[in-house]
């Protein structure tokens, strides 16, 4: 059998396009999600493990933390929420299994960041992970934590993004799943602008009707037309999609191109503002097209030589 | 002595110019003189050949110790009729040492284990066997090894006399009462009787048992009433649901999903992939998927097929209806949309199982195929597949038309998990060799796709389509790593089923299994 | 740590183990496996090493494994085990005895 896993640093601003949930309780599912080129996995403590299975479910996951080579695939966990008696020892198996990153769910306050970041930090130095190596994010399930955004996301430096959950979202805002997304537009809107200001990411609910594709897709666009970083999956069928969605596509990386190209004589030649494929450019055009480029790369659609 | 796959043959069973596998085509251009059975002239014309029961016709076949009966198994699971003829010459006419010959023996078949293990029938020579006749076989309970032949393999050893069937007793969706009889048209139809038709021309006496007797002349008919001797009503011939089920769905489990495109992206990657290209797949979940993935290629590149062979589901007669496929020929039906589908399609045509795969014919069907897709058990490092023997040993399985359709086919695809909960599926020697590695081309897997590195050709094209591809020894590898590397296997010395090559040379043995035991 | 009750972790699902323990004078291990053939050997010494880190000296092990993989097989021991001493919801010794 494989030696012991050791995982990298985790990367807080790494591609998050896919996040796919499995539960943390069944062997057959989480011996290798990695298979399918997720982005991250989140193996779930919460939802999907019934109350009578909460310590199964954490022998389980300690052992496929650290014997399971997930490869690059990011390996997050989301723990029991923080009205329950479990989370504090989701945290730390957590932490002694080497999760790269801690779910918290049903998040409402900088606060509540806080005293997971207690408990992580205790556990850190309980099992001698090094302090601050593992990430946090929140899921924002309810009005109030779409409220208080922007300070859960700087509640703590370990903070990667948040992600909105719409099946408790929609519950407490008395709505049903819309064709057009119109139920979770100002939730999305919202959270989105407190992780751009907040500098995190900023992730999407997953779509829950596996046999209605179009809806998907429509989705899918939707989001990535706002400027969501990635979408949570339940079904390996759905990352296909998302994934070709959220790359840059060939005409944005050429433009990119072609701005990080005269930009680079521009300046040379002390000219602030230029024209570039017909639109007029400035320096912050430069910055962004960086961006692309370096997504394209991760995307691995990029084949130019920048 | 050791054959080309590494096997060691005991040299007990190469008496009678019994000869171990030498490769491929080895036997290719060898002369075969044909058997021919013993026939009852029907010279005076007779009102019918009806038979009250299935006893009055053994009392018309002189029956007796030591003979050898056939069945097919187009009814599949179904199948009423081996079990129900066994009973009768078992029970009422006190046959022993009874040799039992089928295309398949399976679950609809316990009564027959029961016999295996009162020592009644003494030799099985199957293609499949699964269930617990399998087990039987396993623990040594046959005086004699059982000889497990391939689809091709059965009609070639029928044909050369290798096996002589005495009577042979063949279920029929309809017949009428001269013995024409067919698939179609009954209260339980099974589609393409293919793999009756070599019993009915090589056997000595044939018996068509139908529960569905229809007006002379019956025709088109699968079995010709030339062949038959006698034809038996029943009430039932099968269980309808058991012989198909409605219709085979494709999966959807996403790592079988995943398995199938990448197939299909194979496919379409090699220059077979052309208009007229032809194509047959196996029912498994991934195999049968290929279709839907190889739809979307056939449609974007505007390419046809010209037929598609089978082992007939019905994803592939939608494929044909849609205008993508010319022909479909047919030696078995895997759910009711085939068997509807062959009845009333003119391009949807039965052939025999000799027409299918026979290697001693002038050439069969699958000499004509480009693509195989096919499932394994196990496949090792050398891209031998095991498609028989389960993980701990047991026969239960059928290698069917595997080595015949890998040995012919231009590319032989592989489909199958990595690991099968804990059992590593690609290992570094396969328990029996079913299918022999030379005839493997492609192995795809949920952890990354392999070439037989023989197929520079295929590694060339999927390099130019951006396929990535890796060798089959990390493959293995990787399976080892998460599952463990298997502790070999414990075997009596003596040997319960012999796996004869589609030429009927010895391909593997298979062994008694010992009792597990922790020391 | 002493089986103090009779416990279980596990199901009978494919890839899965189902373990039971229970208070016995006598250290006993009874394994059924669906892949006995080929893994039995490794199952056992699993099982063993898992029972020798959590200090088991007595008490009936039962072992219905399902073609688990050994980070399931030791997850579901320990389970059982920590279970049957109602010990199984906090302050596991992660990386300890567990590992």
């Amino acid at each position: 059998m494989a030696d012991k896993i050791t995982r990298p640093r985790p990367k807080k601003d790494r591609l998050r396009r896919t996040m796919m949930f499995m539960n943390a309780q069944r062997p057959g599912l989480i011996k290798d999600a990695y298979i399918y080129g997720v982005d991250s996995i989140i193996l779930d403590l919460e939802d999907a493990v019934a109350v009578n299975q909460k310590d199964a479910a954490r022998f389980s996951l300690y052992h496929a933390l650290t014997t399971i080579d997930y490869g690059d695939t990011e390996v997050i966990v989301r723990i029991n929420g923080l009205d329950t008696e479990y989370w504090q020892e989701d945290v730390r198996v957590c932490v002694a299994g080497g999760a790269d990153g801690i779910r918290i769910a049903k998040c409402e306050s900088a606060d509540m960041v806080r005293q997971v970041e207690a408990a992580v930090e205790a556990a850190e130095r309980e099992f001698g992970v090094e302090v601050g190596r593992t990430l946090l994010m929140a899921a924002l399930e309810s009005p109030l934590g779409i409220m208080n955004a922007y300070e859960i996301c700087t509640a703590s430096d370990r903070m990667l993004g948040c992600a909105i959950s719409g099946g408790d979202f929609r519950q407490s805002m008395h709505v049903q799943i819309e064709p057009d997304g119109i139920e979770m537009q100002a939730a999305r809107s919202q959270m989105l602008l407190a992780a751009r200001a907040a500098g995190v990411q900023c992730l999407d609910t997953m779509f829950p009707n596996l046999d209605d594709e179009e809806g998907f897709r429509r989705e899918v666009d939707l989001v990535a037309r706002m400027g969501f970083d990635g979408k949570s999956v339940i079904n390996p069928k759905q990352i296909a999609y998302i994934h070709e969605k959220f790359a840059p596509t060939q005409k944005q990386i050429a433009h990119a191109e072609n701005i990080a190209r005269s930009c680079r004589a521009q300046s040379e030649a002390g000219i602030g503002v230029y024209v570039v494929d017909g639109k007029m450019v400035d320096p912050p055009f430069y910055k962004e097209a960086e961006r692309i480029i370096e997504l394209a790369k991760k995307c691995g659609v990029y084949h130019g030589d920048l | 002595m050791i054959n080309a796959v590494g096997r060691d043959i005991p040299d007990y069973l190469l008496a009678d110019g019994k000869e171990v596998y030498q490769g491929r085509f080895a036997k290719d251009g060898q002369l075969v003189k044909r058997d021919s059975p013993t026939c009852v002239m029907h010279e005076k014309p007779v009102a019918d050949k009806l038979c009250a029961s299935i006893r009055e016709a053994c009392e018309h076949c002189d029956v007796h110790d030591g003979m050898t009966i056939s069945f097919h198994s187009e009814f599949r699971n179904g199948d009423y009729t081996a079990s129900q003829v066994v009973k009768v010459l078992v029970e009422d006419f006190g046959v022993r040492d009874l040799h039992v010959a089928a295309t398949s023996l399976g679950d609809a078949h316990d009564l027959l284990a029961d016999y295996i293990e009162q020592g009644i029938i003494t030799h099985i020579e199957s293609s499949g066997v699964r269930g617990r006749i399998g087990e039987a076989i396993s623990h040594g309970k046959l005086k004699e090894p059982a000889i497990i032949r391939s689809h091709g393999g059965r009609p070639r050893a029928m044909m050369a006399g290798e096996l002589h069937v005495d009577v042979t007793f063949l279920a029929a969706s309809t017949s009428d009462k001269a013995g024409n009889a067919s698939g179609v048209g009954g209260k339980n139809n099974c589609g393409s009787l293919g793999f009756a038709i070599p019993d009915s021309q090589y056997a000595d006496k044939v018996v068509i048992i139908t529960d569905t007797l229809v007006d002379f002349p019956n025709v088109p008919a699968s079995i010709k009433c030339e062949d038959v001797d006698y034809v038996v009503v029943v009430d039932e011939i099968g269980d309808p649901k058991r012989i198909a089920s409605k219709e085979a769905r494709f999966t959807q489990d996403p790592r079988e999903l995943m398995m199938a495109k990448n197939a299909a992206d194979v496919i379409a990657a090699l220059p077979y992939f052309k208009n007229g290209f032809s194509f047959q797949t196996g029912v498994g979940g991934p195999s049968l998927a290929v279709n839907r993935f190889l739809e979307d290629h056939m449609r974007e590149k505007n390419i046809k097929m010209g037929f598609a062979l089978g082992g007939v589901s019905g994803a592939i007669c939608n494929l044909l209806d849609k205008g993508l496929v010319g022909k479909i020929i047919d030696v078995q039906d895997f759910d009711q949309t085939a068997i509807n589908h062959l009845a009333n399609n003119p391009n949807h045509v039965e052939m025999s199982q000799s027409e299918y795969a026979n290697p001693g014919s002038k050439g069969s069907f699958v000499n004509y195929l480009d693509y195989m897709v096919l499932s394994a058990l196990e496949i090792d490092t050398k891209f031998n597949v095991n498609v028989v023997t389960g993980s701990d040993g047991v026969v239960r399985g059928a290698p069917g038309g595997h080595p015949d359709t890998a040995a012919t086919s231009k590319c032989c695809i592989i489909v199958t998990p990595l690991v099968r909960g804990r059992m590593p599926v690609v290992c570094k020697d396969v328990t029996t060799v079913t299918t022999p590695g030379e005839c493997v081309d492609v192995l795809v897997t949920d952890y990354g796709t392999a070439v037989n590195p023989a197929r520079t050709d295929i590694i060339e094209c999927l390099d130019a389509a951006g396929i990535p591809h890796v060798s089959i020894e990390s493959l293995q590898e990787k399976a080892y790593s998460i599952v463990g590397e298997p502790d070999p296997l414990q075997w009596e010395d003596k040997v319960v089923a012999i796996v004869e090559a589609r030429d009927g040379t010895i391909l593997d043995v298979i062994r008694q299994i010992k009792p597990y035991d922790f020391e | 740590m002493v089986i103090e009750k009779t416990a279980m972790a596990g199901t009978l699902e494919s890839s899965d183990a189902q373990v039971t323990v229970s208070p016995a004078d006598t250290l006993e291990v009874v394994i059924e496996s669906s892949v006995i053939n080929q893994y039995g050997r490794q199952i056992k010494a699993t099982v063993e090493d898992v029972l020798d880190r959590l200090d088991i000296k007595q008490g009936l092990i039962s072992v219905v494994d399902k073609g688990a993989l050994d980070c399931t097989l030791k997850a579901r021991v320990e389970c059982a085990v920590f279970r049957s001493c109602d010990a199984s919801l906090a302050d596991i010794p992660w990386g300890g005895a567990i590992r």
